[in-house]
């Protein structure tokens, strides 16, 4: 009787979550106006001071303010009446919900937008406890074939603990064979979606360490649980046996504390080596690599290539205004030369050093393909040095999508625009890296130089804090 | 009896009793049983709010360009049009980490059963100060309310991650649930850690100071060392929380520059100079790491206790799981700096926390390995208790497997605050911890309330959230390792994630199945508090001195005098007793038939006594 009320109950909530998550019958109706809506929004642009001119009931909208407003009103609360009886009156049926809303939606042209809102919401509640209804049913009848079936055999004397027991035991078994069934399924379609092989030279190295670490847990992975589970059902109740008391046993004990033990040793050496290797760039190759500095704010990037000299110019966080968005002090004649690149161009085969700054609040500069991630934090510089060995168009050839880009992108949550928050990444040849250098824009335009020309004399004049402060 | 007998509680109450008011009895109560239904009861109220944003959330992500007008019915101009603002999104990722790792895993689990547990298994009348008991629960309570609160302040809850860090979170203009939301976020988690330390300074006097004759400590359950291990840790890792919260209130709202430095925000340069998130964040994480074994270690102390009961065989290994509890405490201190390998920290460091987190994996596996053992040649009952045990082994191998990969600095580079890290924390947190406490509420529950839990609700809720926690986080490792980033509000803006859009809806269809599993949990749990099977004195046949108490709850827990311990409390089938378990306050005396050698440790005179009886009975003692 207990499971008689509660799968009442189950069947209620579970009626709610499918068509919360699946409520598209509901408003198929209210979609298919919307996508005239939109073709008539796009020839008159009258629309456009409506707030709410992106929702989906433009049209109601327009009309509302063409409309009279007060039988909207009236419209309105009848429109609710309706849901609001149908929403009572559980037992009615499913037709007689249909022929409502159906009502509804004739009427609801008239409406004020705001209590569209409303009627549809009424609309999809009203739809839910349909769905419940039949639901339910299904289940209820289900449930008193079983429990019947259950007193029965209660009553016949056939029901054991032992063979419920075993009932669980058996399961195990059953989930075991999905589970392996199912970590092969995974390996076998998942892994091949999401293991490209990295683009870098350091990232092979970490794909060698990936993929030891992969191979040594998915065999741990599937012994312990053929051991668990195998053992759960092995061992499952018997009327006539006894457990055996078995307290402890030293060599096992020490046999698998030993073995993880060197194996994880083992993984740490080789993962210490290869970190190494990454973060501990020696001088001079930092100062031979291609250098260049991105910049994240809320909610982009910025690139900076240090031109022909070399070297960025400095950038001073106080001196940002919205025509000189990245900062730069060209006080500092470094600065002249710099340049600004719409995406990250790289050469393939050169160590590039980036500088990761932000402007804002913490981001993470991160590139999948390239086994790069770093953060970007402000305050600070932290610097990420790799070597690409694959240009994009072998990329393009090797994925077989002719689409294919690198992409770089925000791996820290850093606000609304956190989802999107994207750089392209060109991996060229060295003859294509030149001339793309050649045709990029310096950030020091004419605007700027107009801008700074009036520091420079100030700075002669004065001391170079009051130059700062004229342009805070 | 008590003129108060509304609910079922009062039908225990012990009529030698004076008169309690209902407000003493069942709102300001001081007794700890009271209070860890309060624990237990919050915690599931909370644990639903947070599992009805995720549902909430995983809608979004299954059908990014759908729109629910229903959500706008309740949720108003936070799901405008029918959808989810990103703004929004990030606020119900926060709150739904931050309820389930504080108020359910921390709160929920170790408030609860240690308030239950220990003064009953150590043989105790209550806790060493109930007044502070309680305060610890009001604080609880308190926090629990500000944090809910927070859904209707105009600018939104807090929504820089559970982590909070600086300046997300210090800067409104940053994101609108910087302002009021998070103020409160961080007045709640205040009093949370207050709540923390009360109850793990008395959790702690406790087991030190309140344990009955011959109660001496490696006669303690392992429920009870992992519960006073975990007490010890918070006591280490909250303070610092204190600090990094302190400050990061100061700076919001005392203009303060401890976090902050060099921000131009929203075009707007702000005065800040000096200080660094990289602080932030290491304060955060010494608390934050210990905090999630804060979680996990209740939980691995519940396991060891049924699974040893329901296989009806001691627990393998009693010394190696106190030691390694032992070792995963003192590493947890010192591995915080691997949620921090790509900040730019020092590269040598990270060649050191690599290490530390590693070699954590050794007493994991540890247990890994001694609960399987205890398996072995057991007469295993499927309780849904014991299931929940089972299922909590298969998690934590699970998850602790994907910890090498996060532990290993090169490698978490690539999935570094990627879905990997989400699989992977749902997997020994939210998976493993959250079995541990599921199977600590089914086996404990005649203790709570006198009376049984519905097997067969227990066997559905057990199967559709196996599965469906399976199917839910399995599947985010690949995403991760794919390179798709967490916290993100939709996979629309890269063509690389498009491919997973597909699996996201079937992960929130998981996840809605799993999800609506939890009714019949809840529904099973109030039901059967009035309506439920009466529960017999010790209805798993179990050894630990909780089960010696009446089913009737009493104030100080033991009618008469509390009793003696003589042995550990894993005597479970030991060859040469009628019976499958013997209770730990049975003398050997009763049980010579069936006293090892060992089981005197080196006293002569009872090995000697032992020996003569054996001469005497004609038994040969069999080697184990
Ligand atoms: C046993 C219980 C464990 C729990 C409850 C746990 C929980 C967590 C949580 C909540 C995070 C999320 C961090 C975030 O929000 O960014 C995390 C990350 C992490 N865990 Fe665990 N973990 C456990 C075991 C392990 C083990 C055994 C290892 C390693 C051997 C490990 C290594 C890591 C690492 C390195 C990270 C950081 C990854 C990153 O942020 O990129 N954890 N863990
Ligand atoms: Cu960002
Ligand atoms: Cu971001």
């Amino acid at each position: 009787m207990l499971q008689n009320r509660f799968k009442l109950f189950l069947s209620f909530i579970l009626a709610i979550f499918i068509a919360f998550s699946q409520p598209s019958f509901a408003w198929v109706q209210s979609e298919t106006n919307n996508s005239q809506e939109q073709e008539q929004t796009e020839q008159s642009s009258s629309n456009e001071e409506d707030e709410d001119a992106e929702e989906q009931d433009e049209e109601e909208t327009e009309d509302a303010e063409q409309g009279d407003e007060e039988t909207d009103e009236e419209a309105a609360e009848e429109n609710e009446d309706d849901a609001e009886t149908a929403a009572v009156d559980e037992g009615s049926d499913e037709s007689k919900t249909q022929a409502s809303s159906s009502e509804k939606s004739s009427v609801s042209p008239q409406n004020d937008n705001e209590d569209t809102v409303t009627s549809q919401a009424l609309k999809t509640i009203v739809y839910y406890i349909f769905l419940f209804i039949i639901i339910s049913a299904v289940v209820a009848i289900f449930n008193r074939i079983f429990s019947i079936y259950k007193l029965t055999q209660v009553m016949n004397g056939k029901y054991s603990y032992i063979k419920e027991n075993s009932i669980q035991a058996v399961l195990l078994i059953v989930f075991l064979i999905l589970f392996l069934a199912g970590v092969y399924y995974s390996y076998a379609v998942w892994g091949k979606w999401s293991f490209r092989k990295a683009a870098t030279e350091h990232g092979q190295n970490i794909d060698s360490m990936f993929i030891v670490t992969t191979v040594l847990t998915t065999i741990v992975l599937v012994l312990m649980h053929i051991l668990l589970l195998g053992f759960s059902y092995v061992y499952r109740l018997k009327p006539n046996r006894r457990a055996s008391f078995y307290p402890h046993n030293n060599t096992l004990e020490i046999i698998w504390t030993v073995v993880p033990f060197v194996v994880l040793t083992s993984l740490i050496i080789y993962g210490s080596v290869i970190w190494k290797r990454i973060f501990d760039v020696p001088e001079d190759l930092k100062n031979s690599a291609i250098q260049i500095e991105v910049l994240g704010e809320q909610f982009s990037w910025q690139v900076r290539y240090p031109g022909p000299d070399g070297e960025f110019g400095k950038r001073n966080f106080k001196l940002t205004t919205p025509t000189n968005s990245y900062g730069i002090d060209f006080n500092d004649k470094k600065a002249w030369d710099d340049l600004r690149a719409s995406d990250i161009v790289i050469p393939v085969n050169r160590p590039v050093r980036f500088h990761i700054l932000s402007k804002d609040i913490i981001h993470s500069f991160y590139i999948p393909d390239f086994r790069v991630q770093m953060n970007a934090v402000p305050g600070m510089t932290n610097y990420f040095q790799f070597t690409p060995t694959m240009t994009t168009e072998e990329m393009r050839e090797k994925m077989d999508d002719p689409e294919y880009d690198f992409i770089m992108l925000c791996a820290k949550i850093c606000g609304t625009g956190h989802y999107n928050m994207q750089k392209k990444v060109v991996v060229v040849t060295e003859s294509e890296y030149q001339q793309w250098l050649n045709e990029q824009n310096k950030f020091f335009t004419d605007d700027m130089k107009k801008e700074f020309s009036v520091n420079e004399n100030i700075d002669k004049d004065d001391s170079k804090e009051s130059a700062t402060a004229s342009l805070n | 009896m008590s003129s108060t007998a509304i609910t079922p509680e009062a039908s225990f109450q012990d009529s030698h009793e004076e008169k309690q008011s209902f407000i003493k009895k069942y709102v300001f109560s001081t007794d700890h049983k009271m209070i860890a239904k309060q624990f237990l009861i919050t915690a599931i109220i909370m644990a639903f709010f947070a599992l009805l944003l995720s549902i909430l959330f995983r809608i979004q992500l299954a059908w990014p360009d759908k729109d629910f007008p229903v959500l706008e019915f309740f949720l108003g101009k936070w799901a405008e049009g029918g959808r989810i603002k990103p703004d929004f999104y990030l606020a119900l990722v926060t709150i739904h980490g931050t309820i389930m790792v504080f108020f359910v895993l921390t709160a929920g689990l170790s408030g609860t059963f240690s308030n239950l547990l220990i003064p009953l298994q150590i043989g105790a009348r209550d806790m060493a100060a109930p007044f502070v008991n309680m305060l610890s629960y009001w604080f609880f309570l308190g926090s629990c309310v500000v944090m809910t609160a927070s859904f209707f302040v105009e600018s939104g809850p807090a929504a820089a991650g559970w982590t909070v860090y600086p300046p997300l979170s210090a800067v409104p203009t940053a994101i609108s649930g910087s302002g009021l939301g998070t103020t409160m976020w961080l007045l709640s988690i205040f009093m949370f850690i207050i709540s923390q330390i009360l109850g793990g300074v008395n959790y702690i006097s406790t087991i030190l100071n309140m344990r009955t004759k011959g109660m001496d400590l490696w006669k303690m359950p392992l429920t009870i060392w992992s519960l006073f291990i975990t007490a010890i840790v918070g006591l280490v890792s909250f303070p610092v929380l204190v600090s990094a919260v302190v400050l990061l209130f100061f700076d919001r709202s005392a203009g303060t520059s401890f976090y902050l430095s060099d921000l131009v925000i929203g075009g707007e340069i702000l005065p800040n100079e000096g200080g660094s998130p990289i602080l932030y964040e290491h304060l955060f994480w010494f608390l934050g790491h210990p905090e999630v074994y804060i979680a996990i270690l209740p939980a691995f102390g519940i396991v060891s206790e049924v699974l040893s009961i329901n296989s009806r065989k001691p627990i393998f290994g009693y010394h190696a799981m106190v030691y390694s509890l032992m070792a995963i405490a003192v590493l947890s201190v010192i591995v915080w700096g691997h949620h921090m390998f790509v900040t730019g920290m020092n590269p040598f460091l990270g060649g050191v926390f690599m290490l530390t987190t590693l070699i954590i994996a050794i007493p994991s596996a540890v247990k890994a390995f001694n609960y399987t053992a205890t398996l072995w040649r057991g007469n295993i009952r499927f309780t849904p208790a014991m299931l929940f045990a089972i299922g909590m082994v298969s998690f934590f191998i699970s998850g602790g497997l994907t910890g090498l990969f996060t532990g290993n600095a090169t490698i978490d580079i690539q999935i570094h605050d990627t879905y990997f890290i989400v699989a992977h924390f749902h997997f020994v947190m939210g998976s493993a911890s959250m079995f541990g406490m599921l199977a600590a509420v089914y086996h404990w529950y005649p203790k709570l309330y006198g009376r049984m839990l519905d097997n067969q609700l227990g066997y559905i809720h057990f199967w559709l959230t196996f599965i469906g926690a399976y199917l839910v986080f399995f599947p985010m490792h690949f995403m991760g390792i794919d390179g798709v980033p967490r916290r993100y509000y939709a996979f629309t803006e890269f063509p690389f994630m498009e491919k997973w859009v597909s699996v996201n809806i079937l992960i929130t269809w998981a996840a809605v199945i799993a999800g609506l599993a939890q009714i019949a949990f809840v529904w099973n749990f109030f039901y059967s508090m009035r309506n439920g099977k009466k529960a017999s004195k010790n209805p798993w046949r179990a050894t630990t001195l909780e089960w010696t108490t009446e089913v009737k709850h009493i104030h100080g827990n033991w009618e008469g005098e509390i009793p003696t311990v003589y042995r550990w409390p894993y005597d479970y089938s030991k060859p040469g007793h009628p019976d499958d378990f013997i209770p730990q306050t049975v003398p050997h005396s009763e049980t010579m038939s069936s006293n090892l050698l060992q089981d005197f440790h080196d006293n002569e005179e009872a090995i000697k006594i032992q020996k003569e009886w054996n001469k005497e009975n004609n038994r040969v003692e069999s080697e184990s």
